[in-house]
């Protein structure tokens, strides 16, 4: 047990005198929170539109009034014609043309928008937006409620999935790097030499990354919920509970890349490129699951974030209760026990 | 100078060469991403799975389920008896909207008097709760026929079309950003770099001498992802091509002296990955790649100025979709030249000789 300790003691001492690894573990989480938080957002907003028109009547004057009252409409410029329009959009001085017919005052129609379509769903929103500021559809034929998330905000959605990602992160790469350094190093070699047994030793290279790992969900929680005002509106304890088997699963993918992987280089290469690109892309952060083509869907079957992402979206954003997670919950024991198995068989005592 | 140059850039190639891993990266990273991801990154609202709870049971309500049922933006999952039933599906995610239609739907219609039908999505994806329900409301509401909507440049809508550009900037960003990172600092790792510095060689030289494989990757991986975006997806860019050459080398510019940059400041290889991983998420995120750059809150929108990658994927996506021509997208180069001259002399400065 004291050998334990003493090797946990050296462990945390590599970590604190890496002073800009330190500075980068806290720096990275909140500029990734604050960036997700508030600058990544896809509300209309300032959308730039062009007025084009030739008689400037009352009807027109109206509507061009109520748009430019609405936050979400900026008019740029008026023109004559669409082809000026169109350059202006073309030049990306402008998003959006909306063309005022000649007969638009007497027969109170004739309207056509003109949109950049570079991007289908913004454009498709400022469409649907722009003709209800203008039109005023028949009001009270429908009703709709935005549930667990009225303002629709963007945090909502990303806060858990960058949790998911950065612990993956930070519990994987750091954990498979400190290992593949000390054999890169060739002080392994002294470790291994050493009367303590060799598995004891991993461990106890494992549990400081397990304290930080924990460290650093707690930052996430309290910044998710006083800075950014995710709401936590589910259990706090299972939060906790799901968040701890995700954390020893990270690590226990740290410890079988550390196996595999000869030098740092090799370690990161296969951390950075095999593991992150595909959590990032597969586990639903930002782009919708539902939304791939079949084979796709059926590889992000095996991609832990994807279980953790959506149980952390049910239990803190819906508040649901624990038996709506069930299924993440048992997908990600599984996952853990069976990393957990093949990182200890493929674990080598002795060096090549 | 000019043989110093040419044997550096020999030396730096063979490196490369010699490593067992980097030339499978280089040629296998830009085709697994362009066949892979466009496939991935789409943001494209569809099959959103809906649940109705009919409390009115006439004919009229039923053509709404079957306009539901028939619609291709929705997977219609079935009819539940109460409201409470279906927010219970949609508490296990297996529902992502609820209608509900009222009773006495279709009298109320008839007698004129507005009847409320109620939609509740789920919003923990906000753009995917606004699409879904706005999508249902067109289907009750059919759009009036006095207003049209033209689309330009992208008519069918394509997501592939919009993201394409966006990746050729990621796969340039990733390979031009992250090996010159590793560069300099594996070398001052295997002790080599002791070595470059007992040399007569001067400092202009050695980092242009490392810039330039760099650079000729670049080219190659545009090329490469510009084919395969022809060949697999059938979409070439609207405008001319050479500009897309010009802006993608400005940007590689940029990559790689930031690259070095960092590789210069630190002392491991976890360090220089941690910090360039860093500064591309960020260049990343704040591009304006995945979000429109104008519904940022002003101070972050305000960094765009300085962000090379905005300039660049503005600039790629003005050319490759709405075809713009290079005076549509010149203060774009130019700013993108400036931003890369200036990393490039920091990338010279910052390389010390003495240890």
């Amino acid at each position: 047990m004291k050998q334990f300790v003493a090797f946990v003691r050296k462990e945390t001492k590599h970590i604190l005198r890496d002073r800009l690894t330190v500075l980068l573990l806290f720096s990275v989480p909140v500029v990734m929170m604050l960036l997700f938080g508030f600058a990544i957002t896809t509300d209309v907003k300032n959308v730039r539109t062009v007025v084009v028109t030739v008689y400037s009547d009352h009807a027109t004057q109206q509507a061009v009034e109520r748009l430019s009252q609405s936050e979400y409409f900026t008019i740029v410029r008026t023109v004559a014609t669409p082809r000026e329009a169109e350059r202006i959009i073309r030049n990306q001085k402008a998003d959006l043309a909306i063309v005022f017919e000649k007969d638009y005052a007497s027969k109170n129609g004739g309207l056509q928008f003109i949109v950049d379509g570079a991007d289908p769903n913004m454009s498709q929103q400022w469409t649907t937006y722009v003709s209800q500021v203008l039109m005023n559809p028949a009001g009270g034929l429908i009703n709709t409620k935005m549930l667990y998330n009225p303002q629709m905000k963007s945090a909502y959605n990303f806060v858990p999935a960058i949790m998911g990602i950065l612990l993956m992160l930070i519990c994987t790469l750091m954990t498979s790097i400190s290992i593949v350094r000390e054999k890169e190093r060739g002080t392994m070699e002294v470790l291994l030499v050493s009367p303590t047994r060799p598995l004891l030793m991993i461990v106890a290279k494992v549990v400081p990354y397990l304290v930080l790992g924990f460290i650093i969900l707690n930052f996430f929680l309290l910044m998710a919920r006083f800075v950014l005002d995710v709401p936590l509106q589910g259990s706090v304890f299972w939060i906790y509970v799901i968040s701890t088997i995700y954390i020893l699963l990270a690590l226990s993918l740290g410890l079988l890349v550390s196996n595999i992987a000869k030098t740092q280089l090799a370690a990161l290469l296969v951390c950075a490129m095999i593991l992150l690109m595909p959590n990032f892309m597969l586990s639903g952060m930002i782009f919708p699951i539902e939304s791939m083509p079949r084979i796709l869907q059926w590889a992000s079957v095996i991609i832990p974030p994807r279980y953790y992402n959506s149980a952390l979206r049910k239990l803190m954003i819906m508040g649901v209760g624990v038996d709506q997670v069930v299924f993440e919950l048992t997908v990600l024991i599984a996952m853990t026990l069976i990393l957990l198995t093949l990182s200890l068989a493929t674990f080598k005592k002795r060096l090549e | 100078m000019n043989t110093t140059l040419r044997y550096l850039v020999q030396k730096e190639f063979t490196q490369i060469r010699r490593n067992s891993f980097l030339p499978r990266l280089i040629v296998t990273f830009p085709i697994i991403i362009m066949c892979v991801a466009p496939w991935v990154m789409q943001m494209e609202v569809t099959n959103i799975v809906v649940d109705v709870v009919d409390l009115d049971h006439s004919s009229q309500s039923q053509r709404l389920v079957h306009a539901i049922e028939h619609n291709t933006y929705f997977v219609f999952r079935g009819q539940k008896h109460t409201y409470a039933e279906a927010l219970s599906d949609i508490e296990h995610t297996d529902a992502d909207v609820v209608m509900v239609i009222p009773r006495n739907y279709s009298k109320d219609l008839v007698r004129g008097r507005l009847p409320q039908i109620r939609i509740a999505a789920n919003a923990v994806n906000g753009m995917k709760g606004a699409m879904g329900a706005a999508y249902l409301s067109q289907l009750v509401i059919p759009q009036s026929a006095s207003s049209s909507t033209l689309y330009l440049y992208n008519k069918h809508l394509n997501y592939k079309l919009f993201m394409i550009p966006a990746l050729l900037a990621i796969v340039m960003m990733m390979m031009t950003g992250f090996l010159p990172t590793l560069n300099i600092v594996s070398e001052k790792e295997a002790g080599t770099i002791e070595q470059m510095n007992v040399t007569p060689v001067s400092k202009g030289t050695f980092i242009l001498a490392k810039l330039i494989p760099y650079w000729l990757i670049a080219l190659f991986i545009i090329t490469v992802c510009l084919l395969l975006s022809w060949a697999v997806y059938g979409l070439t860019p609207a405008g001319p091509l050479w500009i897309i050459y010009v802006l993608s080398m400005l940007l590689a510019l940029f990559f790689s002296s930031l690259g070095l940059i960092i590789s210069n400041y630190s002392d491991n290889m976890q360090q220089s990955i941690f910090i360039m991983w860093f500064f591309v998420v960020i260049l990343l995120l704040l591009s304006g790649l995945f979000t429109p750059t104008r519904s940022m809150p002003h101070l972050a929108y305000l960094t765009t100025y300085v962000n090379p990658m905005h300039y660049f994927v503005d600039a790629i996506r003005t050319v490759f979709i709405r075809g713009g021509q290079f005076r549509d997208v010149a203060h774009q180069a130019f700013a993108l030249l400036g931003i890369g001259l200036f990393m490039g002399g920091w990338a010279v400065q910052s390389y010390k000789k003495n240890s």
